[in-house]
């Protein structure tokens, strides 16, 4: 299992276009994917899981990867919120 | 309005005009069909075909967010579309739907119990959160829910709307408008919702008249009951006399006699008689409105919001993306000029970052919100700037209420000019940048504004809510919204004197441009300019072409002589009937 920390730092923060595609790349991997943000813990392949977090720009999340990828799944989806989903 | 009148059967709800046209027929009262959802245990032989039934209404649900997709993206375009694509991806969410089988499974409950459970869930954190937006996904989110729900009870939604009809409900959602809109609708009238609802904008892009903010229209009346609604006025009327639907039928008539006589308008100017030609642009919001108001026959755009890009998204549009659509508006229109509003965000328009007012029309909105969000104003500016090559670009501030705003606003100005020029970029060094008078303070201040611009632009629809102290939207205030209140009067002469006083000229791009009724007020007054929603232009052409400066003139005189706005109506409505004695005035 591996955790990361991100920062939300597109300025729209995970509205319902960064979602999909946070979803669709998550898709990619077989490892389990969860956001933990405060108290909420939601699957991160879900849209309807990622639409309720209400993530505004500054916000921290943590990343939890668990699965046979976990390395490579983990650093595709840090790398998306890093590059701020490229909006 | 005879409520309490027993005797006469006929009854008039007032509501507020949405989409013009005139529709007479039976009401389909439409409630939100939310589906009941009952709780059934499913027997263990019949899960496998409990389990085919939620799959099959996905598959089903899928299929009509399609349908509503690909037609909401040929009437609409593609950025209202994006509320339906929202939808789709919910129904392919794999990892709510194992939990929804999983669930059925375990449970041994049926689907549509499960379904509202598991969806609702989701919902309910979404309204408990404080920001608007994750309200409006929860409504999203509601949709589905409900039409997976409809399609497992295989309820057709639609089956009973035979024939034409007129459908009366609370509230439309954008699906409602637009699969309603592929049936035999003739027209809308609801309880909730303002002029710039999802529901009312929808209905003038269908072109299907509408009334908005009736109120009790779903209380008052009955599936298969009569109704006549006249989206002109903003009058529904239940059970119509015989003569009151010949008289609405007249209208329609004359409404579209008149129309029928503008044919060819279009490629003439909008000049009086004796000579005094008047810039008459149109006022949109996306840029595929264009091509409409060219067939129009308009100069150009006078005012274009660009926080629709925004609206519509939900979000702040890049540089590049703002870039885009301003380029082309500007390309497109050339060699007439384009008018940008800067974002006008805040008061009744949702924001992204939406933050929550007690006083949202006097909160933090327009320039306001702009000058302190340094980064989006640079970068919108800069968007703006690099479209302006061709040089008809102006840029216009709206909400301005000081001269200080004024100074700080051009100081953006300069300042992305600058970043532009490092970063090797053209654009029109010598834009003229322009300020819109919607704030009784910037109208008393009108000279000293005029002195630092190059144009004023007068925004009725504010000037008048914050002069008259009044909230159009508001259906229990809304009569007291007058245009032709002395007090508003005045304010636009003390407005048009200002500015000419200091060589700038001045339009109007509020509805109070477009209403036919006050044209020859209007341009009597000395307006430079007038900003109008395209679907009235040729009719305020027409009007233009048909008199006098110099008549324009002395009715405005008069008109200013009135002490009250029925006063000033009464007298206009006199003198446009025998000045232009076929224009189908907006008056039952």
């Amino acid at each position: 299992m591996i955790e990361r920390q991100v920062t939300i730092r597109n300025r729209s923060g995970l509205h319902t276009r960064p979602a999909a595609t946070l979803v669709k790349a998550a898709a990619r991997f077989q490892s389990e994917f969860t956001i933990i943000k405060d108290a909420m813990e939601i699957n991160g392949k879900s849209i309807i899981g990622v639409m309720t977090l209400a993530a505004e720009q500054g916000s921290e999340l943590r990343l939890r990867f668990e699965g046979p990828d976990e390395e490579q799944a983990a650093a595709a989806i840090v790398d998306l919120f890093e590059r701020g989903f490229d909006e | 309005m005879n409520e309490r009148n027993s005797v006469i059967e006929e009854t008039v709800l007032k509501g507020i005009a949405a989409a013009p046209g005139i529709a007479i027929g039976p009401a389909y009262l439409y409630n939100k069909e939310v589906p009941r959802v009952e709780m059934k245990d499913v027997a263990r032989e019949d899960l496998e075909a409990e389990i085919k039934r939620l799959r099959n209404a996905n598959a089903r649900s899928e299929k009509e967010l399609q349908k509503i997709l690909t037609f909401a993206e040929q009437r609409l375009g593609s950025q209202s579309a994006r509320i339906f694509e929202a939808q789709i991806m919910i129904l392919n969410d794999a990892v709510l739907m194992d939990a929804v089988e999983k669930r059925i499974a375990s449970e041994l409950k049926n689907a549509e119990y499960i379904i509202a459970d598991e969806i609702g869930k989701y919902r309910r954190r979404m309204l408990e959160s404080p920001d608007e937006y994750m309200h409006e996904r929860a409504h999203d989110v509601e949709d589905v829910m409900n039409r997976i729900i409809r399609n497992i009870q295989e309820q057709r939604l639609f089956s009973r709307l035979e024939g034409e009809s007129i459908i009366v409900s609370e509230t439309l959602t954008p699906a409602d408008t637009v699969i309603f809109s592929r049936n035999q609708v003739l027209g809308y009238a609801t309880d909730l919702g303002g002029v710039s609802s999802h529901a009312a904008l929808l209905s003038r892009s269908l072109k299907i008249p509408a009334v908005v903010g009736l109120r009790t229209a779903t209380k008052r009346l009955k599936t298969g009951e009569m109704v006549a609604i006249d989206g002109y006025a903003g009058v529904v009327t239940m059970n119509p006399t015989e003569e009151t639907i010949e008289r609405l039928r007249g209208r329609a008539r004359a409404f579209r006699e008149f129309e029928e006589k503008l044919v060819g308008i279009a490629g003439l100017p909008a000049e009086t008689i004796d000579h005094r030609t008047i810039e008459l642009s149109s006022n949109i919001e996306f840029e595929d409105e264009i091509p409409f108001t060219r067939a129009q026959g308009s100069a150009g755009i006078g005012l274009f919001r660009t926080e629709g890009q925004l609206l519509r998204r939900g979000e702040y549009p890049s540089e590049e993306e703002q870039y885009r659509v301003y380029k082309n508006v500007a390309e497109s229109i050339f060699p007439h000029a384009v008018i940008f509003r800067t974002f006008d965000v805040g008061g009744d328009k949702l924001i992204p970052d939406a933050i929550r007012e007690e006083n949202p029309f006097l909160g933090w909105r327009g320039i306001r919100m702009m000058l302190d969000r340094p980064e989006l104003f640079l970068e919108h500016l800069r968007a703006l700037l690099r479209s302006s090559t061709h040089k008809n670009v102006r840029i216009m501030f709206p909400m301005i209420s000081s001269l200080h705003e004024v100074r700080a606003a051009k100081e953006f100005v300069r300042k992305a000019q600058e970043e532009l020029k490092l970063r090797g970029e053209l654009f029109d060094p010598k834009i003229k940048v322009g300020v819109m008078i919607e704030v009784p303070s910037a109208a008393l201040l009108a000279e000293e504004i005029a002195a630092e611009v190059d144009f004023l632009s007068i925004g009725t629809n504010d000037l008048i809510q914050y002069l008259l102290a009044v909230d159009r939207d508001n259906s229990y205030v809304a009569p007291l919204f007058q245009q032709f209140n002395p007090a508003v009067l005045r304010v636009i002469k003390m407005v048009i004197d200002a500015g000419h006083k200091k060589h700038v000229w001045v339009g109007m791009c509020g509805e109070m441009a477009g209403d036919p009724l006050a044209t020859m007020l209007l341009v009597g007054l000395g307006l430079d300019e007038l900003s109008v929603v395209p679907s009235v232009l040729p009719e305020i052409k027409k009007i233009i072409r048909t008199i006098r400066l110099k008549d324009a003139r002395r009715v405005a005189e008069r008109a200013l002589s009135f002490p009250t706005a029925d006063d000033v109506k009464k007298y206009l409505t006199s003198v446009v009937k025998e000045k232009v004695p076929d224009i189908p005035l907006e008056l039952s």
